[in-house]
Parts: C-alpha cells; sequence; structure tokens
C-alpha cells in the first residue's frame, strides 16, 4: 500500500520577531518528507503570516510512511546570510495510517526549537491517500491499532488476546557522533530528535509486523522507552499485548452486556472445583516469601556460568527467582492443560495488561522479577541489537520460569526497566504470576462457556486469590488459610501483585498508596568491579524494600497490594530503590495480624519501657488506618472458616542483619496466622531507624486519598473534574560522608514532602483522591536525587459516598471495581459468540439490575455511569455536571488514567509518543533550573494538546511520562533536558450528553455506550 | 539537603488567587510566604512552612511566564502553552489591570514617559506601594496608552477590544489615557479631595462632547484629543461677560428664574458675575495648552471654592447651573447657542460632580 501524503501550509501566528531593525519576520517553511522537500513563499514582514500554500505532495512507501515523521521546518528569510530556523514541527502520522482513527490531521502547532521553546505556532493540514497493493511483500504494518492502555479499550472487545510482542531497535547516539564536537548545540538536538523519532516509527512498523503474523490487529499496552546508553548507543525497545479487537458499534450487541458482575464471575470457568482436595490449579503466591528465596550463592553461579559471552553479571535476584527448581509441579486439571498448549505456543506468555475481561484472569500466584546488570562497554557489535535482545531474553527467560515455580503458565502486568549510570545498566522484569482462561487465547474455544454457566453458586470475587501453586508442594513456605469468602479454596496470607485492582474483586475499606524507600551507598568503583558491587546489593535492597511493604502494608492493617512496582536507580555513588503499590483489604485473605515489636535485651528495665511504648504507638497508628480506611471486615468466628488452621498461634520472627546468609533466609517462616504478629526485634539502631520511619510516614489530610492503580477502591461518585500533573524534585545531598541512614532519611522526606505539597496545591479539589501516582528515581549526578511524579487528581462527591456507604452499610463487603468497561465487553463477546441475543429470563434480568444497584457500591458507582445502569444515571443527573466551556483554545484533558469520569470515550484516535529536548545555555536568565523545567514541561503538555487537537481529539488518556532526563552545569550556565511522553488520543462525549439519548431507551442499559460508539466528532 | 529544583505543573493551570494578589501587590517570595503564613493557611491545612514556600514559588514562576503573555491579553487567548479555563483568563487578565486608587491618583494626567517612572520611588513611598507594583500600574497605563493612542474608533471600545477588560475598567484606562494625553493636572493641594472617580466622570463627559470623536468618528486619535477647532471657537463665547448689556441681562434672567429657590440666593445675586466670569474666562482660555491643564484648577478655583466659602447646598448649584445654561438662550443678542450648549452641558455636569468636600 503506497500513499500519497498531502500537507497544506495555511497560517502562522505569534512568530518571534526575527529582524531587530523592522521588529518583523520574513517567514517561510519548509516541509520534509523522507528525502523530498517542498518550500512555501517567503511571506514578508509579518509575525502572523498567510501562506495558505498549494498542497504539498509527496509519494511515498508505506513503510516510509510509518518509520518517517513529518517535518515541517519555519525560517525566516534572509537575502544576504543564511535563512535563520525560528522552530519545527514533527507531526507523526501514523493515525492516518489505519482506517478507524483520524481521517485528517489540521490544527494549530506549536512551533518548537530545542533552545528557545515554543516559538509561535503554525496552522498545518495533513492528509493521506493509501492505495491498494497486496502483491508486494509486506514490510510495512499499516492498519495495527497501538494503545498505550494497558486493558482493552473501550468500545472494542477483545476477540482473542495473542500475547506478547516485543522489538529493540539501536542505532548510534548522534550526541556521541564525532561531527557533535563541530556542529551547533541545536543540530545535534535535533539529529537526536529526528532519529528518535525514525526509531520510533520503525519499531511500532517492526512490532506491528510481528502482530499481523499472529494474526491480530492491535497492540494492547504497547510501552516504549529509550535507553540512552551513551557511547554504546541509542535503543528504543518496546513491548505490548498483541490483540484481535472487534468495535463495538451495533447496539443489539449490547443488551446482553447488561448483566451484572455478580453473573460474569460466573463464567469464571475451571478450578472452582467444588471439591477442595483437587487443587486443579492451586493458584497464588504470597510473592513476599519469594524474596527471601534468593539466594547470593545462586547469583553467583549464574555470573559464571554466563560469564563466558561477555561479562554478564546477572544476579537476577527478585522475587520469586529462587524457586525454580520445584517447576515440574504436578498439574492436574484438564483445562489448565488447554491453556498451558495455548501458552506454550509462545515463547514468553507474557502481557502488558493490567486489567483483563472479566474470566480472563482465573488465579494470581504473585510477583515475579528478575534483574540483571550489565556493562555497556563490552557489547561487540553495539550498533546491532542482538546483544541487548539476548539480555532481554535472558531474563524474561528467568521470570517465565519464576511463574512456573508458583504454578502460574503466565505472567500479567508485565513490564520492563532499565536504569543506566555511566557503562552500567540494570536491566528489570516484572510481572504477576497468574493463571489465565485459555478462551480468550486462541480462536474457537468458546465451547467452555456454557458449562461454566451452570456453576451459578460458585462465589464472586475471591477465585483469583486462590494459590495456583499445589499446596502440598509449595514453592516456599507460606502459611495458608481457607478463602474468607468462598471458604472453599486456600488462599495465602498477604497477595503483591503488579496489576490492577480486578473488577470483581471483593474488597473492605479504602485503599491507600503504599512506598517503600530506600538508598544504599556504594564505592565508587569501574566496570567489572562496580558492576559486582551493584550485583551483591540488589538482593539486600529487594530485601528491604520488600520488608519495608511488608510492614507498612500490615500497618495500613491491609492484606494486599496492587499495581506494585519496583524501582532500582542506579548512580555513582549509591542505588536507590521505590516501591509504590496500592493496599487494600481483600475480604478473602485473612486479616493481617498487628506488628509486635521485641527487643533483644528484655532485662532493662527503661528499655522494656521504650518498647511498651513504640507497641503502644504501632497499635495506636494501625487502629487509626483501620479506621481512616473503613477497614472493619465482618468477623468470622474460626468455626465458621472450619478450616484447620495449622498453628494459630506460630509467631514469625523477622530476623534483621546485613549479614544474612542464604541458610537464614531459608529458616525465615513470614507465615501470619490470624491473630498472629509480625514481629520487628529491634535490637540495633538500624532497626530502630526503621521503626521510626514507619511511623513517620504522615496520613494524607482528610479529604484525600491516593493510590497508584487506576481506580481507588471504595470510591465510587468521581465527578468530572480532573487535574493532571508532574512534579518534579531534585534535591542536593549535603554532605560529603553520608550514612545510609542519612541518605534513607533524606530520600524518605523528600517523597513525603513531594507529596505533602501535592496535597497542599490540590486543596481545592478535596474530596479528591490522587490516582495512577507514579514516582520515579534517577539520579543524575553524585549528590542529586530527583524524584519525578505524575498522576491525576480525580474530585468525587462525598455526600454520595457516604449515602452509598450507608444503604450497604449491612454488606461491608463491598467490591470494587477498576475498570468496568470490561464488564461490557466481555459478556458482549460472550453472546455474540455462543450466547442467543437474549440470554437471561427477564426475571434474571431484574435480580441482575438490582444487584448492579446495590451489589456494586463504593469504586464502582462513577464508572458504572458510564454503563448507565438506571440509579448511576439518576445520580449523574442530579449532580448536573457543568458542560466545558468553549474557549478559542479547545481544551484537552490528559489522564494517566484510561478513561475519563463522567465521560465516555467513543473513539481512539491513535497512538501519542513524542520525544523532545530542550537546552539552553542561558539557565539563569530563564528562572534557574526551576525556571527551565517548569517552562519546558509546559511546553511539551501543549504540543502534546496540540496534537491531539489536531487529530481532531479532545483528551489523551494513558498518558505517562516515560522519561525525564534533565542535566544541569550550573557553572556553565546550562542545561539539558530530554521528555519522552506518550498516551492514546481519544475522543470522549459527557455521559450528560449522552443522557438524553439513554433514557429514551430504558431498558437497554447499556445504550450510552453504543451509541458512544458511533458519535464521531 | 536542599530543594536544588521544585516545581509542579498541572495540565490545567493552578492559579491561586490569594497568591496572584500578592504577587500583583509587589510582594518578594519571602514576604508572600510570611504573609500567607499570617492569614493562619498553615493551621487551615496542616501544612508547613516549605510547603508553603514551594507552593508560592511555584506560583511566582507561573504568574511570571504569564505575565508576558497578560501584557497583550488576547495572546493568552489564543497561547497553547498554558491551558486555563476562560473565567480563569479573564480574571488574570482583570486583576493584572486593575490599579490602586493612591497610585493613579498619583500619576493621573502626567505624561507617561521615563521621567515620571524615575518618580515611582516616591510614589511608592508616599502611597505605601510597593514600588514593584507601582512600576506594573504605571507599565499598563502606558502599555494601554501606547497602543490605544492613535487609534481610530472608540477609544472604550478599543481598549476592551485589545485588552479585553471589563466595560468598567476600559472606561478607567480610557479616562487615564486621556488625562496622560492633555496632561490635566491634578496634583496641586487644592485638587487632593477629588477622586480617581470625579477626574474619571468628567473625562468620560469630555471625550464625548469636546473630542474629536464627538463630531466625527472616522479621525485618528478621535477621542484622545480635544476638537481644536471647539476650542478654538470658545472664544467666541467671551462676549457673554465682555458685553455688559448681555451679561446684565443673563443675571436677570437667572435671578428671576431663580428667585424663592435657592436657599443662597443673595449670594448667588452677588456673586454672579464674578461666576460668570469665571466660567466663561476658561473656555476663551482653552485654545492654549497650558490652560487646558489647569482647567480642574481653574474651575476649582473660580467655581467651586467661591460656592463652597458660601454654603451652598449642592441642589442650588444644580438649580443655578441649570438655570444659567438654559438662560443663555433667551439672550437675543447671543450667537453661539449650539457652541454655549457643547461647552456648558460638559461643564455643568463636571462642576456638579466636583462639588464636594
Amino acid at each position: 500500500m503506497p500513499g500519497k501524503l498531502k500537507v497544506k501550509i495555511v497560517a502562522g501566528r505569534h512568530l518571534p520577531v526575527m529582524d531587530r531593525a523592522s521588529d518583523l519576520t520574513d517567514a517561510f517553511v519548509e516541509v520534509k518528507f523522507g528525502n523530498t522537500t517542498f518550500k512555501t513563499d517567503v511571506y514578508l514582514k509579518s509575525l502572523n503570516p498567510q501562506w495558505n500554500s498549494e498542497w504539498f505532495k509527496f509519494e511515498v512507501d508505506d513503510e516510509d510512511l510509518q518509520d518517517e515523521p513529518l517535518q515541517i521546518t519555519v525560517l525566516d528569510h534572509d537575502t544576504y546570510s543564511a535563512n535563520d530556523a525560528i522552530g519545527k514541527v514533527y507531526i507523526d502520522i501514523d493515525p492516518l495510517l489505519y482506517s478507524e482513527a483520524a481521517t485528517v490531521i489540521s490544527g494549530w502547532f506549536p512551533i518548537y526549537d530545542t533552545i528557545h521553546g515554543i516559538r509561535g505556532e503554525i496552522n498545518v493540514i495533513v492528509k493521506v491517500d493509501l492505495f491498494n497493493d497486496l502483491n508486494r511483500f509486506r514490510q510495512s504494518s499499516c492498519g495495527v491499532k497501538f494503545f498505550c492502555t494497558t486493558s482493552i479499550p473501550k468500545c472494542y472487545r477483545a476477540v482473542i488476546i495473542h500475547g506478547f510482542v516485543e522489538e529493540l531497535v539501536v542505532n548510534e547516539d548522534p550526541e556521541y557522533q564525532w561531527i557533535d564536537r563541530i556542529r551547533t548545540p541545536r543540530a545535534s538536538n535535533e539529529a537526536r530528535q529526528r532519529l528518535i523519532s525514525l526509531m520510533s516509527g520503525e519499531l511500532q512498523r517492526k512490532i506491528g509486523l510481528k502482530v499481523l503474523e499472529m494474526r491480530g490487529n492491535a497492540v494492547v499496552g504497547y510501552l516504549q522507552c529509550f535507553d540512552l546508553e551513551g557511547e554504546s548507543g541509542l535503543v528504543v525497545r518496546a513491548i505490548g499485548t498483541a490483540c484481535t479487537l472487534d468495535k463495538l458499534s451495533s447496539p443489539a450487541a449490547f443488551l446482553p452486556a447488561c448483566n451484572s458482575p455478580s453473573k460474569e464471575m460466573k463464567e469464571i470457568p475451571f478450578n472452582e472445583d467444588p471439591n477442595p482436595n483437587t487443587h486443579s490449579s492451586g493458584p497464588s503466591t504470597p510473592l513476599k516469601n519469594q524474596t527471601y528465596s534468593f539466594s547470593p550463592s545462586k547469583s553467583y553461579s549464574r555470573q559464571s556460568s554466563s560469564s563466558d559471552t561477555d561479562l554478564s553479571l546477572t544476579p537476577k535476584t527478585g522475587m520469586g527467582s529462587g524457586s525454580a527448581g520445584k517447576e515440574g509441579g504436578p498439574f492436574k486439571a484438564l483445562l489448565r492443560q488447554q491453556t498451558q498448549s495455548a501458552l506454550e505456543q509462545r515463547e514468553f506468555p507474557f502481557f502488558t495488561l493490567t486489567a483483563f475481561p472479566p474470566g480472563f484472569l482465573v488465579h494470581v500466584g504473585g510477583v515475579v522479577s528478575a534483574r540483571s546488570v550489565k556493562l555497556l562497554d563490552r557489547i561487540h557489535n553495539p550498533d546491532e541489537p542482538e546483544t541487548r535482545d539476548a539480555w532481554w531474553a535472558e531474563i524474561r527467560q528467568e521470570i517465565k520460569s519464576h511463574a512456573k515455580a508458583l504454578g502460574c503458565h503466565a505472567v500479567v502486568g508485565y513490564s520492563e526497566s532499565t536504569s543506566i549510570c555511566e557503562e552500567v545498566c540494570i536491566l528489570s522484569a516484572s510481572g504477576t504470576a497468574a493463571v489465565l482462561n485459555p478462551r480468550f487465547l486462541q480462536d474457537g474455544t468458546v465451547e467452555g462457556c456454557l458449562e461454566q454457566r451452570l456453576e451459578e453458586n460458585l462465589p464472586v470475587g475471591c477465585g483469583f486469590c486462590h494459590i495456583p501453586y499445589d499446596e502440598l508442594n509449595m514453592p516456599f513456605p507460606a502459611h495458608l488459610t481457607y478463602c474468607y469468602n468462598c471458604r472453599k479454596q486456600k488462599v495465602p496470607d498477604v497477595l503483591f501483585t503488579t496489576i490492577d485492582l480486578p473488577t470483581d474483586a471483593a474488597v473492605v475499606g479504602k485503599g491507600c498508596l503504599i512506598q517503600a524507600r530506600l538508598c544504599r551507598l556504594k564505592k565508587k568503583a569501574q566496570a567489572e568491579a562496580n558492576a559486582t558491587a551493584i550485583s551483591n546489593l540488589l538482593p539486600f535492597m529487594e530485601y528491604e524494600v520488600h520488608t519495608q511493604l511488608m510492614n507498612k502494608l500490615k500497618l495500613k492493617g491491609m492484606n494486599a497490594l496492587f499495581g506494585l512496582r519496583i524501582q532500582i536507580t542506579v548512580g555513582e555513588n549509591m542505588l536507590m530503590g521505590l516501591a509504590s503499590a496500592t493496599g487494600v483489604y481483600l475480604a478473602a485473605l485473612p486479616t493481617p495480624g498487628g506488628i509486635q515489636i521485641a527487643g533483644k535485651t528484655p532485662n532493662d528495665g527503661s528499655y522494656e519501657q521504650h518498647i511498651s511504648h513504640m507497641q503502644k504507638k504501632i497499635n495506636d497508628t494501625i487502629a487509626k488506618n483501620k479506621e481512616l480506611y473503613e477497614i472493619n471486615p465482618p468477623e468470622i468466628s474460626e468455626e465458621v472458616i472450619g478450616s484447620p488452621i495449622p498453628e494459630p498461634r506460630q509467631r514469625s520472627r523477622l530476623l534483621r542483619s546485613q549479614s544474612e546468609s542464604s541458610d537464614e533466609v531459608i529458616e525465615l517462616d513470614l507465615s501470619h496466622g490470624k491473630k498472629d504478629a509480625f514481629v520487628l526485634e529491634i535490637d540495633d539502631t538500624d532497626a530502630m531507624e526503621d521503626v521510626h520511619s514507619l511511623l513517620t510516614d504522615v496520613p494524607p489530610p482528610s479529604g484525600f486519598y491516593s493510590c497508584n492503580t487506576e481506580i481507588m477502591p471504595g470510591i465510587n461518585n468521581w465527578t468530572s473534574e480532573i487535574q493532571m500533573f508532574t512534579s518534579v524534585r531534585v534535591i542536593r545531598l549535603s554532605s560529603l560522608n553520608l550514612t545510609n541512614q542519612a541518605l534513607n532519611k533524606n530520600f524518605n522526606d523528600l517523597c513525603e514532602n513531594l507529596l505533602k505539597s501535592l496535597y497542599f496545591k490540590l486543596r481545592s479539589m478535596i474530596p479528591c483522591c490522587l490516582c495512577h501516582v507514579n514516582f520515579t528515581v534517577s539520579l543524575p549526578e553524585d549528590e542529586l536525587i530527583q524524584v519525578t511524579v505524575t498522576a491525576v487528581a480525580i474530585t468525587f462527591d462525598k455526600n454520595q459516598a457516604l449515602q452509598t456507604i450507608k444503604t450497604h452499610v449491612e454488606k461491608s463487603l463491598q467490591r470494587a471495581s477498576t475498570d468496568n468497561e470490561e464488564l461490557l465487553q466481555f459478556p458482549l463477546e460472550l453472546c455474540s459468540d455462543s450466547l442467543p441475543p437474549h440470554p437471561f429470563p427477564p426475571a434474571k434480568e431484574h435480580l441482575e439490575s438490582a444487584s448492579s444497584n446495590s451489589g456494586i457500591p463504593a469504586a464502582q458507582r462513577a464508572v458504572t455511569v458510564e454503563k448507565a445502569s438506571p440509579v448511576a444515571e439518576g445520580n449523574f443527573r442530579n449532580r448536573s455536571a457543568p458542560p466545558c466551556a468553549n474557549s478559542t483554545v479547545g481544551v484537552v484533558k490528559m489522564t494517566p488514567l484510561s478513561f475519563i469520569p463522567g465521560a465516555k470515550i467513543t473513539k481512539y484516535l491513535g497512538i501519542i509518543n513524542m520525544f523532545f529536548i530542550r537546552e539552553t545555555t542561558s539557565l539563569r536568565e530563564e528562572g534557574g533550573v526551576s525556571g527551565f523545567l517548569h517552562a519546558f514541561i509546559a511546553e511539551v503538555f501543549a504540543m502534546v494538546r496540540a496534537h491531539v487537537a489536531a487529530l481532531g481529539g479532545n483528551a489523551v488518556v494513558s498518558y505517562i511520562m516515560k522519561q525525564c532526563v534533565f542535566m544541569e552545569n550550573p557553572n556553565k550556565n546550562q542545561a539539558q533536558c530530554l521528555i519522552n511522553v506518550s498516551g492514546d488520543a481519544v475522543v470522549f462525549v459527557r455521559e450528560s450528553d449522552l443522557e438524553v439519548i439513554s433514557t429514551q431507551q430504558p431498558t437497554a442499559n447499556c445504550q450510552p455506550l453504543c451509541t458512544g460508539g458511533e458519535v464521531t466528532t | 539537603m536542599t530543594n536544588e529544583l521544585d516545581i509542579f505543573v498541572g495540565n490545567t493551570t493552578l492559579i491561586d488567587e490569594d497568591v496572584y494578589r500578592l504577587w500583583l501587590d509587589g510582594y518578594s517570595v519571602s514576604d508572600a510566604v510570611a504573609r500567607r503564613v499570617r492569614s493562619g493557611i498553615l493551621e487551615q491545612t496542616g501544612a508547613t512552612a516549605a510547603v508553603l514556600q514551594s507552593d508560592t514559588m511555584d506560583h511566582y514562576r507561573t504568574f511570571h511566564m504569564l505575565e508576558r503573555l497578560l501584557h497583550a491579553p488576547p495572546k493568552l487567548l489564543h497561547q497553547l502553552i498554558f491551558q486555563i479555563p476562560p473565567s480563569r483568563q479573564a480574571l488574570l487578565i482583570e486583576r493584572y489591570y486593575a490599579f490602586d486608587e493612591a497610585f493613579v491618583r498619583e500619576v493621573l494626567g502626567k505624561k507617561l514617559s521615563k521621567g515620571t517612572k524615575k518618580d515611582l520611588d516616591d510614589i511608592s513611598t508616599k502611597t505605601g506601594i510597593t514600588l514593584k507594583s507601582c512600576r506594573r500600574q504605571f507599565d499598563n497605563f502606558k502599555r494601554v496608552f501606547k497602543v490605544v493612542e492613535e487609534m481610530r474608533g472608540s477609544l472604550v471600545d478599543n481598549i476592551q477590544q485589545h485588552f479585553l477588560l471589563s466595560d468598567r475598567l476600559s472606561r478607567d484606562y480610557a479616562a487615564i489615557v486621556f488625562f496622560a494625553n492633555n496632561r490635566f493636572e491634578t496634583g496641586k493641594k487644592k485638587l487632593q479631595y477629588l477622586s480617581f472617580g470625579d477626574f474619571a466622570f468628567c473625562a468620560e463627559l469630555m471625550i464625548q462632547n469636546w473630542t474629536l470623536g464627538a463630531v466625527d468618528s472616522q479621525v485618528d486619535d478621535m477621542d484622545v484629543d480635544l476638537d481644536k477647532e471647539f476650542l478654538q471657537d470658545l472664544k467666541e463665547l467671551k462676549v457673554l461677560v465682555a458685553d455688559k448689556d448681555l451679561l446684565d441681562l443673563h443675571k436677570s434672567l437667572v435671578c428671576t428664574a431663580l428667585r424663592g429657590k435657592l436657599s443662597v440666593f443673595s449670594e448667588m445675586e452677588a456673586n454672579f458675575k464674578n461666576l460668570s466670569r469665571g466660567l466663561v474666562n476658561v473656555a476663551a482660555k482653552l485654545i492654549h495648552n497650558k490652560d487646558v491643564r489647569d482647567l480642574f484648577v481653574d474651575l476649582i478655583e473660580k467655581f467651586v471654592e467661591p460656592c463652597r466659602s458660601d454654603h451652598w447646598p449642592l441642589n442650588d448649584v444644580r438649580l443655578f447651573l441649570n438655570q444659567y445654561s438654559a438662560s443663555v438662550h433667551s439672550l437675543d443678542g447671543f450667537r453661539h447657542q449650539t457652541l454655549w450648549d457643547r461647552y456648558m452641558g460638559t461643564l455643568r455636569g463636571c462642576l456638579l460632580r466636583l462639588y464636594h468636600d
């Protein structure tokens, strides 16, 4: 499919003055695609030129269409000297290449210069005509849709979820080429921007080809990253989940979608075997135990074994590593084998999704992760991707085997990251081991549905908590109890995952953001010595981070973590670990025990007193937190549970010492019975510090909640006010001879103060929740720590929340929803695939709607609005959200979430993936580092919004700032910053606008969605 | 541990009205923080001083970046860098162009030049308004002046269109521009009792009746300059006091009509010729720029002060001025009725506004 690209340059405005004498500018425009360039006429003496050019036509291969960006350069004509560049606009034309997205790109784009920032705007129209030419050897993958969203996008349904796709391309970094010594910073920056644009185009095309090979038509959860390796090159790599998506368009298809979540639960296919003795697919790994199972000696052996390649120090520590030996556990269930065979065809049964269609996720094992330290200067062929490919393959293999050890055949919520300092690079991968329903993974496996629907009396909201591994052959010591919800299957006492809270999960109370922060000093060293030092530190960091998470979780009175993301950052002289997750109380899991402090010298009276004082403080905090997060699970007597809890009074002793040997680790038994306490031995100042730091985490001020997942469990009635923001802080560590404790305190204060500032700044939005709080840490220099936070604040209606809680006070088990759009899509698929148009008898439908009113309190309500259950609609009307006012510049919302509260996404316009460099040689004049970065981030937002608006969209969802690399040299008055952002451009329509339509057809609850699907703006 | 860099950028630009006011008032970051602390915000929110410092810095940076755009408000509406809801944009502009009464009284009628700018130090000391705020206000006056000075069409409309100000504020700026252009003296001790509102009221009347725009709406700087021809013609009014018969007749007409209606009738009768001479002479002198500048001083000296010393009630002043203007129509020997009305109509309005303690 070659195509014709057509570009028209309409006008410019707010151009900078380029001619001092006249205070005006003689501007013209160069339009470049590939190797072809067109020019407009010079528009003399104006800051608002009206070029109104002809249509510039480029006849190009679709391969180029995918790879190349359209480059528009605005220049000032100068008769006697060289023309001065005013700035550039790069337009990614990919969204024009598939039919359902944008058809034209038209609008005002900021003209960007890497030295001066935004300098005026230019109005451009871009169109593409594609010709059908199917005979050619296919190198392009036009038509494959890309989504950053890590769930099945609204207004689509997943026919098949094919699985993992990855690709990696390498190039020389222009900044490190010899020519960089003689060219201007501007030329160098532009070369870099252009190269990365080209590389990401190429990457996307290649991934698209893989998707086509798998017979998919889309990539969901597309995550593209840059590794600035320095001398050895510039790597652009991406992972994603290939899917076959169907656009939801037929209104009829929506009727069956109205079943309530409880219905969908019943689709959970297998292994909800009523007989608890057949652990058909015993699940669930409290990943925590995994942490302790790494053994340093093991990582050593790994090192040596792989050293023949070219020194790869690979201590793949991390959750789940040590248990690889037990992967051959007996798997009994037939369905499970089916699934496995479906998955085993794939090299890596990984999914970058974090939220799933109901029924997709069967069991969750726990977090699996692997890390590896590599030396970049040892790459034989730096320009070829082979070495990096091999590195990642190795890590993925590791992850895969960890998952197996947990009795799981797949990894969900999978992500990869790197941290680079000089020539050392840490590669990390993590995900959640899981057992999946095979139905989504291949064609024609829908027979299962009918039989599943017979199992009507199955409990809901706890299936995913049930352990996927064999109880008698557990990969690690864990404490199991019978599920507190269904009392039929075993569950672990704590569950850690990297995914969002499943829609149907039964949750008590609200959730909260939990962070573990850690610094470790490291000696400065070179090459191998450095890599070894880092490798040796990693296990301890993982262990510490995990302990902190566990302590904080218990302090909150909660028993599960979702959205766990552990970032290890390497610097010249230290390592930083930052883990963020959202803690919740899962009704299916046992009540967490408290934390008990034990002193080493119990004879000392005053010491004893101190201990008891601390103990009291901790107990008070737990009680306070339980109240704050409304955690009051129903009391269940032990008889009722009827499970023989092994040793109810068993104490777990967590020994803390730096000199931990692998033997000790194995002895660690972290099982906590229902009433068991978590014992902290404070035998040295180190541990004392830890206890203190536990208690210094201040809860958010009243009216504020925070989480790093999509939606906060326990909050349902979002209003339409959202505020996405990015906050960056850099601190300079003062003293040169820092200790680990001082470092930890500094880092902890940095994060806490940052959060406090956010709460203060957003106080006008109370009651509000910070969602998708995403912290990233980097160490730009020796004594600098940089923390970047991106999140969205969403207000909610407090009164309504209270009401809801009151009406459902008897039902303290609340089901939370992370993303109930899936609720729609999945059943839809069910029906269209296997069910008659009216699958449910009327009586039942009635029941369902009742349950959707009462049974899904909390977090779901707001999103339920989208489903337009009658009650939710009513609520919405009362709220009467004001329609967003139109100003001269259209408002473009940005959010890291996959949805917009109170609105329905009607169209996905394409992926936004932008990379900018900004440099200054007049740092002081631009307001110092803060002024410089503040302006740059504002400009980046502006450019994202402009591109979305030009595509015809009014929002970016799943927005993420993937990189923000900031370097300064105040002595030279210079600074440079690189920012990479991505997201999905969408069109949304306010719920209130859709209401009219939905009320016309009150029986069809899902009407708004279908209408929404067809609305195009 | 020091914060080397500390920023917050929202997709929708956060504007804190209180901090904006502090910024406009010209307080430094530390002063602003101190004032915010005193406002009790820490107790209300449970925040720390460090948080407040960081927040204030952020806002100040944002305002600093917005200031460039505020200099040409239409740019603020069309720019893409800051996403600000329209109501907030309006608030930003309106507040930025708002001025202090104390300040405007100091510079009203002065040439908006570098020389005046140098005096801002003194004005700042005198009024207690920070120098920074004085500069902003002065620069605003100057900027608006420069833009609309030579423009066609209604002054108020031009200001509104180019600076997107509210009707009220546009009118005020029209008065400031008009006074600056004609350099009316407003600073004399005698004039100290007058408010900016008084002058703005007079300016509006004068723009409506005495400028070129009053007769022809297609001239450059029509609302800014007084109609020279009109000023020239005003000499003709001199006959009203120069011709003794005319003056006597005028007096008797006014006295007859007002007999029994004024509480200060006798004082009026005694003073009629002085007052009339004063008013007519002011008109006759307006051809000289110097006398235009002293217009308000003259009006106060020649009319307001004599009346005030005789304790005329405002209502008597109104009755007198009405009758004084109207009676001229009955003077057969006087041919410049239209001219008289154009002059006296405006002057009567101004005098009534100026006549207070």
